[in-house]
């Protein structure tokens, strides 16, 4: 067992962890915080994506000694923060479109809709229906429809 | 042409304004309680009962008659036990519906339904889910997309009461007629002279005993609230990731614990070598050996991935070690029924078409919390038969039933998967067994390898005719058996003598013949099931034998139609039995452009399927050509890409038609995922498929970029089943889309099942490590 520190939605934490400890258990077992969803623990479903430094993530498959002290984790709960706000453009946006149905996939949508408009911001362009192809999350009630409507308003926003 | 079918038009029943004021004068209970609470028998009131009309050219068929839905209200017709509204000081509202939500919207359209009748704002009303009450008897099943059709009625009626009962108490209060008091935003008001809240009226309306009170029903005419799109009265918790599934919830003590599952389906423990050395692994408290594996408890699941692949385990043989794809395949060939009409003298269609196993395993893993005491137990699930799952697992633990409480919690997804509570009775084993509450989830390889399947099933067609008419249409559909084990078979053993089905048939027999009838009039019309009695995990997916059944015989219309030399939706029309679906399909063509001209290697096709008193036509376009096939996805499949799609329903009366798009959504991706790529791969008993980037259920790059849904304004006045009509013909409407785009009519799905698009996962240990390579893929 050892110490691992690093921010979590804006506050420097510390917590007690075998070093080869997926981050999304120390997230959701130890620290409870459950916005990260377990859907699949293999790197695939992205249910759990969150950020680390503004990138998008995925805990379930990453030891909790690969994170460090300067790091800084976002899961959904602390979205709204990042603006200053009660809700984040892109939650807003998903609020609009009515998007979810059982709503297990969609903190791990939202994260990763938000890092892909950063992406594509960052790269100078628009968000196309290309770059919303390659996002990965399944989503099995089916809603795909709805969450690219959402990102593509929510963008707008951000 | 006659015009009754499954989505039979019912003029009598029909908007209520025809049939007057009597006919919405209902009837409920003022319960003793401290605020005002009413209570209404689920089920008496909610019967739909239908009646058969004159001959048609073909007979009727079975569901024609009575459909899986009616006799689920049926069977809860004559239960006791009420379920009740309460009204709150705070002005609040709250139901504990006897249902599960899994994402089909159920607690929204409730929600609604209290919020209509009571003229209380929709954020004031909340709708939570009922433990098991065994009082219920089997009125407590959410399946068969009957929740809308089964408490509609029940659930307006206790709201419309409780209005009354605010209004009459006020009046009492303010000594002025009820007639002249008026309720508005969950406010009663005496001209512009008095007003109190609900909530202030509360405590005053409260019954000391119970009491019988009638009060009238608004007519649809009067709705503000049904009717009217509404998002989901759970999408702030949802996007902000507050709302608590089974596997968030916290119960004391309740450690994370996972199974070491065996190698082969409902394999069996021989021996354990190393006990004592996985149980001293870092974070783990206990190791015990359970029916199908060995329970590891520990701080978290990460160590309990870590104990149970540590775990050295012999295994005795599953039950279908022997089987794979080709063997199952084969038996279901040789197990298929005759057909009747002999293959001379006219001209016919004959085709075959089999279907791949699938899995209903949701996102949300296979999770149940349990805390199994010496006198008592509680259990945590996503259950939508709790009261068989309250009972059975008090036997399994020994104990009286009332000494088992069962939570029923939301679920992320269930496509038929939470109708069976084998996960719950696990952790309750495991519970018992290591003397611990127990957070018991499956992992994902598991939910695929052990969890439940639609199986295996071969449809054969033969359609004959002659001088542009459809003489005869016989269809065998061969099945690996469903199992129905949850609590549908006691609904049809309780009420057998008033099914019109005779005979000996088996469960599974007559959810088939409740479910299935041709749209058309075909002549002599025959459809029929036999099942191979194999020993797979099996169970209900979503809109069970249907998405096979519709998709076999829609290619063969369009198959029909060729050979006559007509237009595949002229021909459709021609021999449609049912106007519902006729005026679905008029408008899918002319709203979905049907007749397009399209590039070679695209192309439409339409698909119709009524069903649960819904009807819907789905109209899609398919891109078969090469650069659209091979596009590359790492570790995905690409294949033809559902381009446009539009799903045109008539749901009798759209109680939230937001919600209905979304299931018409859902069930669109269902149709593409079963028709063009997710299957499981039976090899030497088991299926190979661990993961989703093996189990090809749609991803972003698979779905349309052109999708609409046409809700039709209410045709019966009364909500159809929703949550399942949209996968049947989505699946047919690909399928022949798919036919017409390469030339070939396909006859094994889903299309991709005989390359193998991946490497499986090992069988040992049965889960697999995750991974540590996350930081490299961040973007």
């Amino acid at each position: 067992m050892s110490s691992h520190t690093f921010k979590l939605n804006g506050r420097q934490i510390t917590v007690e962890a075998e070093d080869d400890v997926r981050l999304l258990w120390v997230l959701r077992d130890l620290l409870g915080v459950t916005g990260p969803k377990h859907g699949c623990a293999l790197g695939v479903c992205q249910a759990c994506t969150s950020h680390i430094n503004n990138r998008a993530f995925n805990p379930c498959s990453v030891p909790v000694s690969q994170i460090h002290p300067g790091d800084e984790i976002t899961t959904i709960e602390g979205l709204p923060a990042t603006v200053g706000k009660d809700l984040h453009p892109m939650q807003e946006a998903w609020l609009e479109h009515d998007v979810a149905q059982c709503g297990y996939c969609q903190p791990g949508q939202i994260m990763a809709a938000v890092a892909k408009v950063r992406q594509v911001a960052a790269e100078g362009r628009e968000i196309t229906d290309g770059d919303l192809d390659e996002i990965r999350n399944i989503c099995r009630c089916g809603t795909y429809a709805r969450i690219r409507e959402a990102i593509k308003a929510g963008a707008k926003k951000m | 042409m006659a015009q009754r079918s499954r989505s039979p038009q019912h003029p009598d029943e029909a908007p209520d304004d025809r049939a007057g004021l009597d006919r919405r004068t209902v009837l409920g209970y003022l319960l003793a309680a401290p605020t005002l609470a009413v209570g209404v028998w689920v089920g008496a009131d909610a019967l739909d009962g239908q009646v058969a009309e004159a001959a048609v050219p073909s007979l009727p068929q079975p569901e024609d008659l009575f459909d899986l839905g009616d006799l689920q209200n049926l069977a809860a017709a004559p239960t006791a036990g009420l379920i009740s509204v309460q009204v709150h000081s705070d002005g609040t509202a709250s139901f504990a519906v006897p249902r599960a939500e899994v994402g089909q919207g159920m607690t929204t359209a409730v929600a609604m339904m209290i919020a209509e009748e009571m003229d209380l704002p929709l954020d004031k009303v909340r709708v939570t889910l009922a433990d098991a009450r065994p009082e219920l008897l089997m009125n407590q099943l959410t399946g068969g997309s009957n929740s809308m059709r089964s408490i509609y009625l029940p659930v307006r009626t206790a709201a419309a009461v409780a209005r009354q009962q605010l209004v009459s108490t006020a009046a009492g209060l303010w000594d002025v007629p009820a007639s002249e008091l008026t309720t508005r935003d969950g406010v009663v008001t005496y001209r512009s002279e008095r007003s109190a809240s609900y909530g202030s009226l509360a405590t005053a309306a409260a019954g000391t005993r119970t009491t019988p009170v009638s009060a009238q029903l608004k007519s649809a005419s009067q709705f503000t609230v049904l009717g009217t799109p509404r998002g989901r009265v759970d999408a702030l918790d949802i996007a902000t990731g507050r709302k608590q599934f089974g596997m968030d919830l916290q119960v004391p003590d309740a450690k994370p614990t996972m199974v070491r599952r065996p190698p082969t389906i409902n394999g069996t423990v021989v021996s354990v070598l190393n006990t004592n050395t996985v149980r001293n692994m870092p974070g783990i408290t206990d190791v015990a050996v359970v029916s199908h594996g060995v329970a590891v408890r520990g701080a978290t699941f990460g160590q309990c991935i870590d104990a149970l692949r540590a775990l050295e385990v012999t295994w005795g043989p599953g039950t279908v070690d022997g089987e794979s794809d080709d063997t199952v395949l084969a038996k279901l060939k040789a197990a298929a029924l005759p057909m009747v009409v002999p293959p001379l003298l006219t001209e016919r269609v004959d085709a075959e078409f089999t279907f791949a196993f699938a899995s209903n395993s949701p996102l949300e893993p296979d999770n149940a919390i349990a805390d199994v005491r010496s006198d008592r137990a509680e259990i945590w699930s996503s259950l939508k038969v709790p009261i068989v799952a309250q009972r059975e697992i008090a036997t399994q633990l020994g104990l009286p039933a009332e000494s088992v409480t069962v939570h029923v919690v939301e679920g992320g997804g269930s496509f038929g998967r939470h109708l069976f509570h084998d996960v719950a009775a696990e952790a309750a084993e495991i519970s018992q067994k290591m003397g611990k509450p127990v957070k018991l989830s499956w992992s994902r390889t598991d939910s695929f390898r052990q969890g439940r399947t639609h199986p295996m099933c071969v449809s054969r067609v033969r359609a004959t005719y002659a001088l542009g008419n459809v003489l005869s249409y016989e269809q065998r559909h061969t099945s690996v058996q469903t199992d129905f084990g949850h609590g549908l078979g006691e609904m049809i053993t309780a009420t057998a003598a008033a099914l019109p089905v005779a005979g000996n048939l088996s469960f599974a027999e007559t959810i088939f013949e409740l479910t299935q009838s041709s749209p058309y009039d075909f002549g002599v019309t025959t459809q029929l099931l036999n099942e191979v009695p194999l020993r797979f995990n099996t169970g209900s997916m979503r809109n069970i034998y249907s998405p096979n059944v519709v998709c076999a015989q829609e290619l063969v219309v369009d198959r029909l139609a060729a050979k006559m030399g007509k237009d595949p939706v002229a021909f459709r029309r021609a021999f449609l039995k049912d106007d519902r679906l006729r005026a679905v399909l008029d408008k899918a063509a002319e709203a979905g452009g049907w007749g397009a001209s399209l590039p070679p290697g695209v192309a439409q096709g339409i698909g119709l399927h009524a069903e649960y008193r819904g009807g819907v036509a789905a109209l899609v376009e398919i891109d078969c050509r090469p650069e659209t096939v091979n596009r590359k996805v790492k570790d995905g499949v690409t294949g033809p890409r559902v381009s446009k799609a539009l799903m045109v329903v008539d749901a009798g009366f759209a109680i939230n038609p937001r919600g209905l798009e979304a299931q018409m959504m859902g069930g669109l991706q269902d149709a593409m995922a079963m028709c063009l790529t997710s299957s499981l791969h039976i090899k030497d008993g088991i299926p190979l498929e661990g993961s989703w980037d093996n189990y090809f259920y749609t991803r972003q790059w698979n779905a349309p970029l052109d999708l609409r849904v046409i809700v039709m304004p209410p045709t019966t006045g009364k909500p159809s089943g929703a949550g399942e009509l949209g996968v049947a013909p989505a699946f047919a409407a690909i399928a022949c889309a798919y036919a017409r785009a390469t030339g070939t009519m396909p006859t094994s799905f889903p299309i991709n099942h005989g390359a193998l698009g991946f490497e499986p996962l090992p069988l040992e240990p049965s889960t697999p490590q995750s991974p540590t390579d996350g930081l490299d893929r961040a973007y």
